[in-house]
Order: C-alpha cells, then sequence, then structure tokens
C-alpha cells in the first residue's frame, strides 16, 4: 500500500464514533473558539512582551521588570502608557496608507491561527468539535499565502512615512520577506510528501502516526527555523528595524497605539511561527509517545491535555526565539541575501528531490508510516546534519567578515576591482 | 589599485557558524540561570556601597550646646572655586562671631570638598550622602539650620599620614 494512500484513510479514520457538528451549533463553537483563540492570543501576545524583557535581563544578569505589580501589571502599564501617548502625523506621509500598515501588518499574523488546530477534537452532545475555528482542507496553502502578506504592512509602513530610514528598512524588509519565503515553502515539501496531504490535521495524525517530522525532516525544520526568524524580523535577521543603522526602520516615524501594533505585530507573527513550527514539525497538539490519542475515543481531559501540550511546544519555541535574540549578533546585508539563495534554498531543493527519492523507495519497499519509516528517515537525517555542520560549515553558510575566503571569491573580487580602471583607461 | 584581501587561515572552530551560534547560546543560558549573579542593585530598596571619601550634601557640625560650629571666619567663601557659599558674619555681646546667613547652593557646589580642607573648626563638611532632589530650584539653596539638621556621616578627608584610608 503506498503512503499517499495510508494517511487520508487515517485521517478517515478519526472519528468512528462521532460526526462533525453541524448546523446551529457548529455556527455558535466558531464563535466561541474564535472569541477564545483571539483572547488567549492577545493576553499571550502582551504577556510575551514581558517575557521578552525578563528574558533578555536574565541573560544580561539584570532582573528585568519587577515594579508594578510585582512585573505582571507591566504589559498593562505599557498598553495605557501607548494609548495616551500622542499620534505623530509627520508631514509628508501618505496618510491613508501609514494608518493602514500596521494594520495590515498585525491582521495576517493573527488570520493564520483560524486554520491551526489547537488541541483533540472534543465529543458533544451535538457532534465532534474539532478545536481548530476552520478545518481548512487545504489549511496549509491558506497559511503560506497568509503569512507572505506580513510583507505588505512593512513595506506600505516604510513607504508611507516618506522616511529614508523607513523606506530603507521596507525596502530590507521586502528583499528578506521574499527571499526567505521561498525557502520556508520549499522546506514544508518534504512535510507535504510525508503527510499526502495539505490540511493540519492531517500533518498532525501523520506525525502521531509515523514519528514527529523533526526526527524525519530535521534539515527540513532547520531550514524552516531559519527562515521562519527571518519572516518574523528577528534577530539575527532585524535588518528591517537595524535600529544601529535604520534608527528603528520601517516604523521609525510611528508612535503611540499604531507603534504598539506593529510591536504586537512582531510578537503575534512569533507566536504563528512558533506554532507552524510545533504543527509541522513537532507533532501539533499530539501527546507524546502516544500514537493512538488522536484516534478517539475522546474526552474532556485529553482535548485539554493535548491542548495544554501544544502550549507547551509553542512556548518553547518563543523561548528559543528570544534565546537567540539576545545571543546572535545581527548579519551583514550580504550574509542575509547568501545564506538565503545560495544555501537554504538550493539546500531545500536538494533535500527535496532525496526526501521524494527515499519516500518512493520506502514505498516500493512496502515500509509504511511508522517506526522503521521513521528510523530510516531519522538516520538519513543525521548523516546529513553531521555532513552539513561538520563539513561544510567552515565560513561557507555564514562568511563571516574575518573568516577564511574561497580563492575563487578573491579573483572574483580582484575582477572587479580591474574592471572600472579599463574602462575609466578607455574613455581617455 | 588592486584590492588587498588578506586572507587568515583560521581553524574551523573559530569559521563555523553553527559552532559558534551553539556555543553562544549555552553562555547565555547559562547565564539566564545564574539567579546568583545578578548586577542589577534594586536602588530605593539597596544602595550600592559608597566610599568614606565620597563628597556629596554638606552638613555643618554643632557645639554641644547645639550652635554651630562655625566661627564665620571667611575662609570657605573665599576658598569655594563655585562661589556657592554666602556667609554674613555677625558677632555677639561676649565678642564671639557667629554666622548671621550661611547657605550653600547646592546646585551650584562642584563637591571640591575645599570648604571642609580649610576650616578651621571643623564646622562644615560634605557628607556622604548624594540624594538631593527638590521641586523648585530654591530648594537647593540650603540655610544655615538645614545644614545643621543633616543627619548623614560626613566625609573622611584624604590624609597624607594614611594615603590608602586605612
Amino acid at each position: 500500500m503506498s503512503v499517499v494512500n495510508v494517511v487520508p484513510a487515517l485521517y478517515e479514520a478519526i472519528d468512528p464514533d462521532h460526526t462533525p457538528v453541524q448546523g446551529m451549533p457548529f455556527f455558535l463553537f466558531t464563535v466561541l473558539k474564535m472569541l477564545i483563540i483571539f483572547t488567549v492570543y492577545m493576553i499571550g501576545v502582551a504577556m510575551l512582551t514581558l517575557a521578552e524583557r525578563k528574558i533578555s535581563a536574565w541573560i544580561q544578569d539584570r532582573h528585568g521588570p519587577n515594579r508594578v505589580g510585582k512585573g505582571w501589571l507591566q504589559p498593562a502599564a505599557d498598553g495605557l502608557k501607548n494609548f495616551m501617548k500622542e499620534e505623530t502625523m509627520p508631514a509628508g506621509v501618505n496618510k491613508p496608507l501609514f494608518i493602514l500598515a500596521p494594520i495590515l501588518s498585525f491582521i495576517p499574523a493573527l488570520t493564520a491561527w483560524c486554520v491551526i488546530p489547537f488541541g483533540a477534537p472534543v465529543a458533544t452532545r451535538w457532534g465532534r468539535v474539532d478545536l481548530v475555528v476552520a478545518d481548512l482542507p487545504v489549511g496549509f496553502l491558506f497559511i503560506l499565502a497568509i503569512t507572505s502578506l506580513g510583507v505588505y504592512g512593512i513595506v506600505l509602513a516604510g513607504w508611507s512615512s516618506n522616511n529614508k530610514y523607513a523606506l530603507l528598512g521596507g525596502l530590507r524588509s521586502s528583499a528578506q520577506m521574499v527571499s526567505y519565503e521561498i525557502s520556508m515553502g520549499m522546506s514544508t515539501i518534504p512535510v507535504l510528501l510525508l503527510a499526502g496531504n495539505v490540511s493540519l490535521n492531517s500533518i498532525i495524525n501523520q506525525q502521531a502516526w509515523g514519528g514527529w517530522n523533526v526526527i524525519n525532516l530535521t534539515v527540513a525544520f532547520f531550514i524552516f527555523m531559519v527562515a521562519a526568524f527571518a519572516e518574523t524580523n528577528r534577530l539575527p535577521f532585524d535588518l528591517p528595524e537595524a535600529e544601529s543603522e535604520l534608527i528603528a526602520g520601517y516604523h521609525t516615524e510611528y508612535s503611540a497605539m499604531k507603534f504598539s501594533l506593529f510591536f504586537i505585530a512582531e510578537y503575534a507573527s512569533m507566536v504563528t511561527a512558533s506554532a507552524l513550527m510545533a504543527t509541522l514539525f513537532f507533532g501539533g497538539w499530539d501527546v507524546p509517545f502516544t500514537a493512538r490519542d488522536n484516534i478517539g475515543p475522546y474526552s474532556g481531559w485529553l482535548s485539554l491535555l493535548s491542548v495544554g501540550i501544544f502550549l507547551a511546544k509553542i512556548l518553547f519555541f518563543l523561548f528559543v526565539f528570544m534565546w537567540v535574540r539576545w545571543t546572535l549578533p545581527r548579519f551583514r546585508y550580504d550574509q542575509l541575501m547568501s545564506l538565503g539563495w545560495k544555501v537554504l534554498l538550493p539546500l531545500a531543493l536538494v533535500y527535496i528531490v532525496l526526501i521524494a527519492t527515499v519516500m518512493l523507495g520506502l514505498s516500493a519497499a512496502g515500509i509504511g508510516p511508522g517506526f522503521y519509516q521513521a528510523s530510516i528517515l531519522g538516520s538519513i537525517n543525521i548523516i546529513l546534519i553531521i555532513v552539513l555542520f561538520g563539513v561544510f560549515d567552515r565560513g561557507r553558510i555564514i562568511s563571516p567578515a574575518y573568516g577564511r575566503m574561497h580563492p575563487r571569491e578573491i579573483e572574483r573580487l580582484r575582477r572587479l576591482d580591474r574592471r572600472p580602471r579599463v574602462a575609466a583607461e578607455a574613455t581617455r | 589599485m588592486a584590492i588587498k584581501v588578506k586572507v587568515v587561515d583560521r581553524p574551523v572552530e573559530d569559521v563555523s557558524y553553527v559552532r559558534a551560534m551553539f556555543k553562544g547560546m549555552g553562555l547565555t543560558i547559562k547565564h539566564m540561570f545564574d539567579v546568583t549573579n545578578r548586577a542589577t542593585i534594586q536602588y530605593p530598596e539597596e544602595k550600592a556601597p559608597i566610599s568614606p571619601r565620597w563628597r556629596g550634601t554638606h552638613r555643618m557640625l554643632t557645639t554641644e550646646t547645639g550652635k554651630a560650629r562655625c566661627v564665620a571666619c571667611g575662609l570657605c567663601p573665599t576658598v569655594c572655586p563655585a562661589n556657592c557659599i554666602k556667609l554674613v558674619p555677625g558677632e555677639d555681646e561676649e565678642g564671639n562671631r557667629y554666622p548671621l546667613v550661611f547657605e550653600i547652593d547646592e546646585f551650584r557646589c562642584i563637591f571640591c570638598g575645599y570648604c571642609q580642607e580649610v576650616c578651621p573648626e571643623e564646622a562644615i563638611h560634605v557628607g556622604r550622602h548624594y540624594e538631593n532632589s527638590e521641586y523648585s530650584r530654591e530648594g537647593f539653596v540650603y540655610d544655615l539650620q538645614r545644614l545643621m539638621d543633616q543627619t548623614h556621616p560626613v566625609c573622611e578627608m584624604w590624609d597624607p599620614e594614611d594615603p590608602k584610608g586605612q
């Protein structure tokens, strides 16, 4: 039986006893889920600003905010402050776009959440309620489409501000996000190959059945993580706001709540990226070491546990986001571009071919999702990781300013230098 | 002029980004959980120790009878480089000189400590105290009574006999 057939069949078998809710209860449950997600999300984002400050403080041997309500009320105080500040409107801005930009940068990050499943389904009197706002059959494509809209907010903010720093920030972000979007999309193709479906629920079910994708597709996970850092404009990829060179980049001219909205958008997209990493590579809400927990019978406790586990995974990735931010310095622009185009994209492409070949071989040998498949893929990945990080990473993955340069690169630089001189001599 | 590219042949450990990254992240997480070594001093509650020679807010010492020790000799306004001491001398029935007006503008003062050094009666001192805040500029002009009311410890001046302050 080929792999492509196994997983949809598995997905069909998910609800032996319960049919999804229909009609009015469906509508009410959806509204309820939306409200819960929005509330938890906004409070979570607010608390994340506190977490960022606390973690940065701890990493730098400080205490962090601990005055307003022992520190817990700091986000509320910040919010209050931002409400009371003056909304500046600099001369020469394109007013409609200037106001639209923060909204545009915030909405895509939030919208992506409507297709991310956050827990095991709950069985109710009216039928099975999936813990996802909208269980789109094309969930993953929807996410790719929506998250790439985030760049518009930043570019529009940079352009409409009528400020050179903001414009440069906007330009950088458009180049950066478009470049890494490609690697991000490419790195997820192996995930879809394994799942045989683009619905996020089936990706989670496949991982519950055949091992987490971080083992199956470690290289893809690394590519995805790096691209996610770049997509969310977090260090070491925070070139769009690069405070040491561009003041604050695209949001230089923003103040008060509009600035705050950019700030919220950054954290919101961090949460979304973390949720995606958890869903695509760490089994989503799947309870570890229990392969059958997403087949049913469902209980409230199981759902609660799975939501908790999903939250724990998201929090872990959020912590990694912050940990990396307060460790690594910003890349140079050329390093950023060469990492995206010369390393991540070819790597992702090669990896797709490799995984596709291996999957073909495995299904020819009759090995479906399960322990054997996971261990074969896992050992391939271990070899790849050793080769990548041990052999290739010698000043090539990120070329440091002081590192050894390939002789070919030096020759190219020399040729570039010779060229204008020749041209100048010819005109003389 | 050809570009002179200096190629430094460094060992792999130095040019490997991934290794350097993991090393750095190890360092930061070590600092994160190192809760006993926080550099912050929670200022209003705990204060950093100040040197015994700290020259801060002035203080006028008093005699046993509660009067200022100052004899209005006029040395401190003379020596003061910032011109912040205002002294109007007076004399009582027994011929003892005392200050009618003695004011120090703490805003003007540069806390050099010359007034303490020059004072023959060891009356005016600079003190080991630094929290001066007021709602107005006038509030920084300390009069005689206010200088006498200060209770903080005074500065221990540098002693040529004991240069390290032991």
